[in-house]
């Protein structure tokens, strides 16, 4: 047991160090060009503090060995919801609550699917995709904007500057650049020390782990397996439903072809981070820095300008293909030890 | 259940029936079909009417809304093949076929036309090899998967992930961001027509024959069944489980090559960004709704590809009612939720304990 900790520990501290490596590696070759500031790590944040949410809920997913690719659409159909919600005149704040309730309402009938009815969490989740992201082209087909006009409160939440106290430089004008981020990152965070929280100290979080362990063993201890796994399913979709918001608040726009793919960034993080597939094993921390990794690669490339656009996409799947190897090494190392 | 009288005695036999299922969504799709010709005043059996077309540049073509599904379902149905024996294998999915699809176009392209060059009428190389080149491809991403499944050990889905990402953009990467058209009727072949049949239904039929002698002559069938079940299992029995997984996922990326073959041919171009987008999907999808277990063992290719022109139809019917697109999806997935609904095994025993119920109190 004591091993086992180990080498999940290791794990973690291979991704924060790729983590720090590459981003070092972003200030040495792209000084010039203001990788260095303190700002551009917050514009990292900024970018990814929907997908650090979805991430989050994945996690917790994958923790029961399950999966939930219908994030990337839920997204899709949140960001369409708010956009032609609030051009038809609803307000912010009750269009955020119905946007939050709907996610919580799709995760427990996705998580009823799995937990009672003992349905692939591939499937379920694959209709779930198809679903929400058709629903997305049954609500509008085209792309609707969310500007001022529209509506103002929603505009000065993406519009709305948190100042961090720290970290600053003085530019060519002899101006203080106070760094800053969008109230989208003070949500991710808050999400991901909450979810950290649960998931290390309360009862829910701990029974995760141990149906994700073994759901056998799990329901002898006399944990309800079915209503944990129907509970994970909510707590992803609520959980992806803020980092819609988030998104929203970014892109401040409904479109059909919104966040594809999401979901496939989000399970590549966690696994980056050290989440195994096949459950009980994980934590958020390793997938917020799996988020990072992410967003440090796609930053680095757009900072370079001169590189492809698919360039993100394979170096990805090559630190991908790097950590599951690494990991799949160190169980047959664990496995041998037996 | 023998205590049951008669009539209902056949009616579990034939919902034993490893057909049942896809054959009855066929039938319902053919059903909606009658229904909706019948409401809009035209013919209610123009669904199954196929007839000789006379047409500028092909002569004369077989057409029909049969011809059409059948024609258009070829890749879903080529990829089907492939994706039953590595559910079967490995209980595992490949969610990167439709981006090696996208790859294998891409690289034929490439050669066919050159790098760089976005549109040509002539071949840089002789077709034969720009062929080869996207099988050969298919055969490598097919192998590196099945690495990784089979001799690391790494979930199937999280193995295909790393493809599912990379492929598509390593294929946009070889056409310099471009989509590369190869206008030359000798490519397009493959696309159009072979007389008066469609050229894909004709590959997809080749395939379906040559995989199922395959399997019946031979005992890869009952072999990768076997590892399917247990693997530790057949592996004491004396069979080379790593192996044959790897072979099924190698197999997989070869039907994959020649599904992209077919999906750029049909377009005469390689457009990396969009063939085979969410294919994957229906192919996993026809699988499942051909009556297969996606936690791997017993497979039945017959269901996968009467499933995958299911789907096909599905898709062609909801065109014909009207909905976009982009809307097709949520029909698609109320479909799906409904047959795993009803075929998973808590829902059966909640209508067994129902029926039993009934019972008592009659």
């Amino acid at each position: 047991m004591k091993k086992k900790f180990n080498s999940n520990t290791v794990l973690l501290f291979i991704t924060i160090a790729l983590f720090v490596v590459l981003y070092a590696g972003g200030c040495i070759a792209y000084g010039s060009k203001g990788f260095t500031h303190f700002q551009t790590f917050l514009n990292i944040l900024i970018t990814n503090a929907g997908l650090i949410c979805v991430t989050c809920g994945m996690t917790a997913v994958m923790l029961t060995g399950g999966i939930d690719i219908s994030v990337g659409a839920l997204i899709a159909m949140d960001c369409m919801l708010l956009a032609v919600g609030m051009s038809k005149g609803f307000g912010a704040v009750p269009m955020v609550l119905v946007i939050l309730l709907i996610g919580a309402v799709f995760g427990a009938f996705q998580g009823f699917l799995v937990g009672y009815l003992e349905i692939q969490p591939f499937i379920v989740s694959m209709a779930g995709m198809f679903f929400c992201r058709g629903m997305t082209a049954v609500i509008c087909t085209d792309q609707v904007s969310i500007t001022q006009e529209i509506n103002p409160t929603f505009y000065a939440w993406a519009n709305a500057k948190v100042i961090v106290p720290f970290g600053g430089y003085i530019n060519n004008k002899g101006k203080y650049m106070a760094p800053y981020v969008r109230p989208g990152v003070v949500i991710a965070i808050l999400v991901l020390i909450i979810t950290f929280i649960m998931l290390r100290y309360t009862k829910f979080g701990r029974s995760l782990y141990a149906v994700g362990g073994s759901a056998q063993s799990a329901a002898m201890m006399g944990l309800n397996v079915k209503l944990i796994k129907m509970k994970a399913y909510m707590l992803s979709s609520f959980l992806c439903s803020i980092g819609g918001i988030c998104y929203c608040l970014n892109t401040m726009a409904g479109s059909v072809s919104q966040a594809t793919g999401l979901e496939m960034d989000a399970i590549s993080s966690a696994v980056i981070g050290g989440t195994l597939l096949t459950g009980g094993v994980g934590n958020v921390i390793g997938s917020f820095f799996g988020v990072l990794i992410n967003g440090t690669i796609s930053s680095i490339v757009k900072t370079n300008g001169k590189l492809a656009s698919s360039w993100p996409n394979i170096l990805t799947a090559a630190l991908l293909f790097v950590f599951i190897v690494i990991q799949s090494i160190f169980a047959a190392i664990r496995e041998r030890s037996k | 259940m023998n205590s049951k009288n008669g009539t209902k005695f056949s009616w579990e036999k034939i919902k034993q029936w490893p057909l049942f299922l896809p054959v009855v969504a066929l039938i319902l799709v053919m059903a909606v079909n009658i229904i909706h010709d019948a409401a809009v005043g035209t013919n209610p059996l123009s669904f199954f009417m196929i007839s000789l077309r006379q047409t500028t540049t092909s002569g004369s073509i077989l057409y029909g809304r049969i011809v059409d599904i059948i024609n258009r379902g070829s890749e879903i149905a080529i990829l089907a093949i492939g994706m039953t024996l590595v559910v079967s294998a490995s209980a595992g999915t490949d969610i990167s076929v439709g981006s090696v699809m996208s790859l294998c176009a891409s690289f034929m392209c490439m050669m066919l036309a050159g790098y760089g060059v976005s549109s040509t009428t002539t071949l840089a190389v002789p077709l034969v090899i720009g062929l080869l080149a996207a099988i050969v491809m298919g055969l490598v991403c097919g192998a590196f998967n099945g690495t990784l499944v089979a001799h690391l050990h790494i979930q199937p889905m999280v193995a295909t992930l790393i493809l599912y990402s990379a492929a598509r953009a390593i294929g946009l990467l070889l056409c310099n961001d471009l989509i590369v058209y190869v206008r030359n009727p000798s490519f397009a072949y493959f696309g159009a027509f072979t007389g008066p049949i469609p050229t894909p239904i004709i590959i997809t039929a080749v395939c379906i024959i040559v995989i199922s002698l395959i399997l019946k002559k031979t005992a890869l069938g009952m072999y990768i069944q076997s590892v399917g079940i247990n693997a530790k299992a057949s592996r004491i029995a004396g069979l080379n489980s790593k192996l044959l997984i790897f072979l099924a996922y190698t197999l997989c990326g070869l039907f994959a090559a020649i599904s992209g073959i077919v999906a750029s041919s049909r377009i005469t171009s390689a457009d990396s960004n969009n063939i085979g987008l969410y294919l994957e999907m229906d192919a996993i999808l026809s699988v499942a709704l051909g009556g297969n277990s996606l936690g791997g063992g017993k497979f039945n290719l017959a269901g996968s590809i009467i499933g995958a022109y299911t789907i096909q139809a599905i898709t062609t019917t909801l065109y014909a009612l009207g909905v976009s697109t982009n809307q097709a999806p949520v029909f698609k997935a109320i479909i799906v939720i409904i047959i795993v609904v009803i075929e998973a095994p808590p829902f059966k025993a909640f209508l067994r304990r129902q029926a039993a119920a009934k019972g008592v109190k009659a």
